[in-house]
């Protein structure tokens, strides 16, 4: 069974990919998703086998390298934690194929976009599914690989293409890391298995090495360069940059590969690690810290931006550092609750805009839109829904899982712990604001499209709304349904060995004002986002206005990406560019291929000359050649 | 009265040698002449060949005289021949004008 989850969406993407034009876009669609269908259902049923009688198990699929002591293993290993990745994984996963089908209707290469799409599943589920960190490197690449070729899907935009090459370089950066960390676990332990790199752990905590002329504790430097990789794929902030630009592919990847799964990777990843997390409390604080930063970055970024998938986006980023810093303080399980959650609806999302964009005829810009809620109901029915899980709405999804974090953070007593509190709340309040601003830009006040009639604006087709249904109700009810499983009083016993916690987990009640504060500040942020973005909109012109710095510090998603462009692209470019034109061009070239063949030219040109056809100048260089001969052999 | 030696014969050959030689370069008229030239050297060298065998008592050489006879005899005929079709091709045996080997 475990078998068929994981390799079902490679067989799929096969097919799809190598025989799609033999097929017909119809068949590859239908046969992809009813394949990762298959791997959904049979992800519940190994959930629901996890939680019922805490069965764990870890298949072998084939010994990958043996060599000497090393020993890495293609394995499916199952236990409470890939059982939930799984569950996200294959279940948003199958939804999206779906919604793709409509979605892609009027696109020319469906069969590729299906084998991506499901390659990409099939990648992800090898990392969750991985008992090794070799495995789990070799899915990190290739969920960076797939999310490369989705995000440049539409080759023809130029900036897609750069959208792409820039997602998988920033990635590079943290990849590096992340490949560094693996290497010190091999050096310093012998093995990369996860069992046996946690059962040395404690045994190698206190031991300090030299690393760059500085000395480090062992464990720390693992975690940080891991941590580095995560960052990398998650997004967070000084490696980001990547994930708004992102948003050119198209919808349903962002859905999938930038919203709910490959982004979570890096949470997963300190997860998966917390054995060893758990050992180097400056590393949690560093994790707790890039997390807090994050939260609060993304969260006022999003607050300014027009693209409604670049807002969605930059709220992904600031969702994934909630993540971070719920596994900084140590709530592991509470980050892993918030991932899933998360996954629902912020897919859903994601799929709600990708309607909008789609009624407004590929219009992105939210200025341009407005005043349409009741011409497509469904549609802002679902995003409303969406809006409120995100932000933390009573009773939604998001309620259960973001004030659990803030909660447990109160309950850590201690200084890191309590600026998490402030930063959560603080940027939950900033979530409401920008998710509003986004709802009531779209949906309310006036009609701002030019270039389309009011009356054309339509409802998405049904392959669209189903899924984007179905994600509404994991929208919902996840909370509800799995809170006691995942962060109630009995989840130590759920989470059993696969996660680490040293210290116990506290489950007093936090003060009431707290646990009303949060929900409370959401709410009324609906009513305040409502008058100020459409109500009455004065009010905040003269307020940009007067700080037009800030407006634009913000707009400018805090120069990220002018800091880097002055501090790496443009010297990598000049130092490109010398080697190209100075060293390449006219050096070796010059000296080298060009000038020889140059050589040989001319030498020939000489030697064309020789060549007169007379029968009597061959006869005399015969001659002459033969004299020269004799008299050598004579001489010599 | 001098006696006539193994010099003088290797004199006369090396002269008709000669003559053979400077006749394929200097000629600017007639390929039959470059013919007749290569002929001339294959003589000189029958000279020479001749001449050793009698100066050494070895017959070997004068067999050999024979040989070379023969073969130039063949050879004159497939020049000749070749002259021959050329000059049905081309209507010139003109050496100034035959220079298709440049290509």
């Amino acid at each position: 069974m475990e078998y068929l989850i994981v390799l079902l969406p490679l067989f799929g993407s096969i097919i799809s990919g190598f025989f799609g034009k033999k097929l017909g876009a119809k068949t590859c669609q239908v046969l992809t998703t009813l394949l990762v269908f298959i791997s959904a259902i049979l992800s519940l049923f190994i959930f629901y086998k996890v939680f019922a009688q805490n069965y764990s198990s870890n298949k072998l699929i084939f010994r990958w390298i043996s060599s000497g002591d090393f020993q890495v293993n293609w394995s499916i290993y199952v236990d409470s934690l890939t059982s939930v990745m799984l569950v996200v994984v294959s279940s948003i996963s199958a939804i999206i194929h779906f919604y793709s089908i409509g979605y892609m209707s009027q696109d020319p290469h469906k069969p590729r976009f299906m084998a991506y799409l499901s390659l990409f599943t099939f990648a992800m589920l090898a990392l969750v599914t991985a008992d090794n960190f070799l495995q789990l490197f070799f899915g990190w690449e290739g969920v960076g690989l797939c999310s490369y070729l989705l995000i440049g899907f539409w080759f023809k935009k130029p900036k897609a293409n750069a959208a792409a090459v820039k997602a998988f370089i920033v990635n590079r950066v943290g990849d590096f890391g992340f490949a560094i960390g693996i290497f010190l676990i091999f050096f310093f332990y012998g093995t990369v298995n996860y069992n046996e790199v946690f059962q040395q752990t404690p045994l190698l905590a206190q031991k300090e090495i030299i690393f760059l002329g500085l000395e480090f504790n062992l464990i720390t430097l693992i975690c940080l360069l891991l941590f580095i990789g995560a960052m990398g794929k998650s997004a967070q902030i000084l490696l980001h940059t990547w994930l708004p630009d992102a948003m050119e592919g198209p919808t349903p990847v962002s859905a999938l590969i930038h919203a709910a799964t490959m982004v979570t990777a890096g949470v997963f990843l300190v997860v998966r690690c917390s054995p060893i997390f758990e050992y180097s409390q400056t590393a949690l604080n560093t994790v707790a810290l890039v997390g807090m930063i994050t939260a609060f970055f993304a969260a006022t970024v999003a607050l300014v931006q027009n693209d409604i998938k670049k807002i969605i986006a930059y709220s992904t980023c600031s969702q994934l550092g909630y993540m971070f810093f719920a596994a900084g303080i140590g709530a592991y399980h509470v980050a892993i609750f918030h991932l899933f959650t998360h996954a629902f609806f912020k897919a859903l999302l994601f799929l709600g805009s990708g309607c909008v964009i789609h009624s407004f005829n590929e219009e992105q810009d939210i200025r341009s839109m407005g005043g349409v809620w009741k011409k497509i109901p469904y549609t802002y029915a679902l995003m409303v829904v969406g809006t409120l899980a995100l932000t933390g709405f009573p009773f939604l999804s998001g309620y259960y899982s973001k004030d659990a974090i803030i909660e447990f953070a109160y309950l850590r007593d201690t200084n890191i712990g309590y600026s998490a509190v402030v930063v959560g709340i603080f940027t939950a309040l900033l979530t409401a604001i920008y998710s509003w601003r986004l709802v009531f830009k779209t949906f309310h006040g006036k009609y701002n499209n030019k270039e389309n009639n009011l009356s054309s604006i339509h409802e998405s087709p049904l392959t669209m709304l189903i899924p984007s249904f179905l994600l509404a109700i994991g929208a919902v009810f996840a909370g509800v349904l799995f809170k006691e499983i995942f962060i109630g009083h009995d989840s130590t016993q759920f989470w059993s060995s696969s996660i680490l916690f040293l210290e116990s987990i506290q489950h007093d009640l936090p003060p009431i004002w707290l646990l009303v504060l949060t929900p409370t500040l959401v709410v009324v942020a609906i009513p305040v986002a409502y008058y100020l973005f459409i109500a009455n909109e004065k009010i905040l012109n003269n307020f940009v206005l007067k700080n037009k710095t800030l407006y634009n510090f913000l707009i400018n998603k805090w120069y990220f990406d002018e800091l880097y462009n002055f501090i790496f692209v443009e010297p990598l470019k000049k130092v490109g560019l010398f080697f190209w034109k100075k060293g390449d061009v006219n050096t070796i070239d010059r000296y080298g291929p060009d000038g020889l063949s140059r050589l040989i030219k001319i030498i020939s040109d000489k030697a064309v000359h020789f060549q007169s056809g007379y029968l009597y100048h061959y006869a005399f260089v015969m001659l002459i050649g033969f004299s020269i001969l004799l008299t050598y052999l004579i001489l010599y | 009265m001098i006696e006539i030696g193994l010099g003088h014969y290797l004199t006369l050959a090396a002269i008709i040698f000669t003559i053979g030689i400077i006749g394929i370069f200097l000629n600017r008229k007639n390929v039959i002449i470059i013919l007749m030239s290569i002929e001339l050297i294959l003589l000189a060298v029958n000279i020479n060949l001749v001449s050793f065998s009698i100066y050494l008592q070895n017959l070997v050489g004068q067999v050999f005289t024979m040989f070379i006879l023969t073969v130039a005899a063949a050879e004159a005929a497939v020049g000749l021949a070749i002259i021959v079709i050329y000059y049905k091709n081309k209507g010139s045996i003109n050496v100034e004008q035959i220079s298709s080997l440049k290509g």
